[in-house]
């Protein structure tokens, strides 16, 4: 195989590549330019739909077809980068704005060309301290240099661009959660339709696009929707910026390719370069912690947009893996996935804001080693009755709460059991009595029942 | 977590408390309005911008914040009780976000955890009795690649260890960002159109 060109990353190590002059230096918005001053707005969308690029924010929707849903009469349009990046195990859209920031607003402002945007508005988590003063800054010069106010490069498109800072809410990287975020209210996501294309930021058409679907787009203006497509697999095409985390030698990021195993990905001499200390590896989440996990013998797996299906997978996701090595305790792992999903739940659909929570003090009983078999099944059973699959809540939180859970509980069964088993007798009665004295010591819940359940 | 308030203390409500947002914080506020199209999406500026101000944004501080933004001070509170990155009464100078993500706690914060706790003497979401740092942990802060991680005010630690911690804390500039800063943030510049009107009509 030929070594990949970097695209998304080429810059990155271009020294100062955060100041305007630099980045145009290097090629920096001569795609904007070609975008406003010889293509029409109907032919940017074309051109991104033609190179098929799926929206890298964990669903993977066609970004040129998302365009297209705007209503054709509008008068006002916004757009909104979402850069509420808090997907643990992911930080492809930090590596991206931290190290070029021009190339995120070039991207938005051909996306906001493409849409006749009036407003732009950049939706970033308040952790980023650091990404908010260079994107800020990045976007002054920008600002200055006339790529965003009125008449922009005197083609008589106008388009603002402000970033909005968040408040620490996992819920509002969804869509609607943004929206009603963005207009001052608490993130919760609003039942659909209408979409935010007909319907969004102050009931103005409105467009949420992923900061990497955003930073594609330059590339595909500059080189073309073929160019494109010959990137990856048929299904999935385009570059990548693939993130690694946990016990591994080199982790980071990677740019390849869609469909870079994960194998590769952590083994692979151009990437993560194998474990560290030489420890084995007990599995992977390869996309960010909602999509499930992949065990040791399922490292071959594909990392693009379908070929994760076929191993139980939510999806690609944002493809930020975390591997899990062989010393770790699968409970601790998932006690962790569990209180992430319910201390994140927004509390606006029952079966998720309970859901989430029983999940959580199940796996924090079986972590605390006070688990029983069945639990494991409960928690099966949990895992089928939440989320926008079964039809039950409003967004799609709830179903990555239940694909880690389900697939740690599946493809790690014999672990879990192998640990219930080892539980010293007596444990689950007295750590339980701990968790919630009252309800343990009504007479109904019993030593007898307990000690049976060990 | 939906079922389990945590951190919140039962608020003393004064009525007729002397006023805490000076005309400059309000005029901060007012600044970005042009950004928006309703008021109420100023809101989570505004609270951020009280926030640095203040520390903390107290009852007082919301009611004078609906004022500005002309809402009720319920719908400020209902914004504010939704979020965790505001507090609604005091922290110390610093506050330390400790991440408690897989990928931190597979590189062990757990460690860097108990290593804070002992040398602060408090626990997870108090405050230490001299007022100079708060302790809390967040999930994750999107820097798995320099697990575990914890965030010191604005400033990223990378790549604690548990071992270095007492030396950490002990650093008076351990909060210190160099990065340059934008003026504008400010002062946001006014919007192409704030008419109806569509300043890119279908050509």
């Amino acid at each position: 195989m030929p070594r990949f060109e970097p695209v998304l990353s080429k810059n990155f190590r271009t020294e100062g590549i955060r100041s305007l002059d630099v980045y145009r230096k290097n090629g920096g918005y001569r795609a904007a330019e070609k975008a406003l001053k010889t293509m029409s707005p109907e032919q940017v969308i074309e051109t991104v739909t033609a190179a098929n690029l799926r929206g890298r924010g964990g669903a993977g929707f066609p970004a040129g077809m998302k365009w297209s849903f705007l209503p054709k009469d509008r008068k006002i349009t916004n757009l909104c980068v979402n850069a509420d990046e808090s997907e643990p195990g992911t930080f492809n859209n930090r590596v991206l704005m931290e190290n070029d920031p021009h190339q995120m607003l070039e991207g938005a402002l051909i996306a906001g060309y493409a849409t006749r945007t009036t407003t732009a508005y950049i939706y970033m988590r308040v952790e980023f301290h650091e990404q908010f003063h260079i994107l800020q800054k990045a976007l002054d010069e920008a600002y200055a240099a006339g790529y965003f106010g009125n008449n922009i490069l005197g083609t008589g498109f106008s388009m603002n661009c402000y970033v909005h800072r968040g408040a620490g809410a996992y819920v509002c990287g969804e869509e609607t959660g943004l929206i009603e975020s963005l207009e001052g209210k608490r993130g919760w996501p609003r039942i659909k339709p209408p979409f935010p294309a007909v319907e969004g930021v102050f009931r103005r058409p409105t467009v949420v696009n992923n900061v990497e679907t955003l930073a594609c787009c330059v590339h595909i203006i500059e080189r073309g929707a073929d160019w494109f497509k010959s990137i990856g697999t048929p299904g999935s095409a385009g570059p990548k910026l693939y993130t690694i985390s946990g016990p591994v030698k080199r982790p980071g990021w990677y740019e390849a390719p869609l469909g870079l195993s994960c194998r590769d990905l952590i083994f692979g001499d151009d990437f993560a370069q194998g474990m560290l200390d030489g420890k084995g590896v007990k599995g992977c989440i390869p996309g960010g912690l909602s999509v499930g996990v992949l065990t040791e013998k399922e490292l071959d797996c594909k990392l693009d947009f379908d070929e994760v299906r076929k191993f139980g997978l939510l999806g690609l996701g944002t493809a930020g893996a975390i591997v899990i090595p062989a010393d770790a305790d699968i409970r601790q792992v998932l006690m962790n996935c569990a209180r992430f999903y319910a201390h994140e739940s927004c509390g606006q659909c029952t079966q998720c804001r309970e859901g989430t929570g029983w999940m959580y003090k199940i796996a924090a009983r079986i972590a605390l080693g006070a688990g029983r078999i069945e639990d494991l099944d409960l928690l099966s059973e949990l895992s089928q009755n939440m989320g926008m699959m079964p039809g039950l809540s409003i967004c799609g939180l709830p179903d990555g709460a239940v694909y880690p859970i389900r697939t740690i509980v599946q493809k790690f069964r014999g672990e879990f059991e192998e640990r219930i088993r080892a539980q010293e007798p007596g444990r689950a009665a007295e750590v339980l009595q701990r968790l919630n004295r009252s309800a343990y010591s009504l007479p109904i819940f019993g030593q007898s029942r307990l000690a049976g359940a060990v | 977590m939906a079922w389990e308030a945590l951190d919140r203390r039962t608020a003393v409500i004064e009525k007729d408390a002397p006023a805490v947002l000076n005309e400059a914080v309000r005029e901060k506020i007012r600044s970005f309005f042009p950004r928006y199209e309703t008021k109420r999406a100023a809101l989570l500026p505004a609270l951020h911008v009280v926030q640095d101000a203040l520390g903390h944004v107290d009852w007082q501080a919301m009611r004078e914040i609906a004022e500005v933004l002309e809402l009720k001070p319920a719908e400020v509170f209902d914004t504010i009780s939704f979020y965790t990155h505001f507090w609604t009464h005091d922290k110390g100078k610093k506050v330390i976000t400790l991440c408690r993500s897989l990928s931190c706690q597979l590189m062990g914060a757990d460690a860097v955890k108990a290593a804070i706790e002992k040398q602060l003497g408090i626990g997870e979401h108090e405050t230490a009795a001299d007022g100079q740092y708060s302790f809390v942990t967040e999930e994750c802060l999107a820097a798995c690649d320099h697990a575990p991680c914890l965030l010191m005010n604005e400033k990223l630690h990378r790549r604690v260890k548990a071992d270095d911690i007492a030396k950490m804390l002990a650093d008076p500039n351990n909060d210190r960002l160099d990065l340059p800063r934008s003026d504008l943030f400010d002062a946001p510049k006014p919007p192409a159109s704030t008419s109806e009107s569509n300043p890119n009509p279908e050509p």
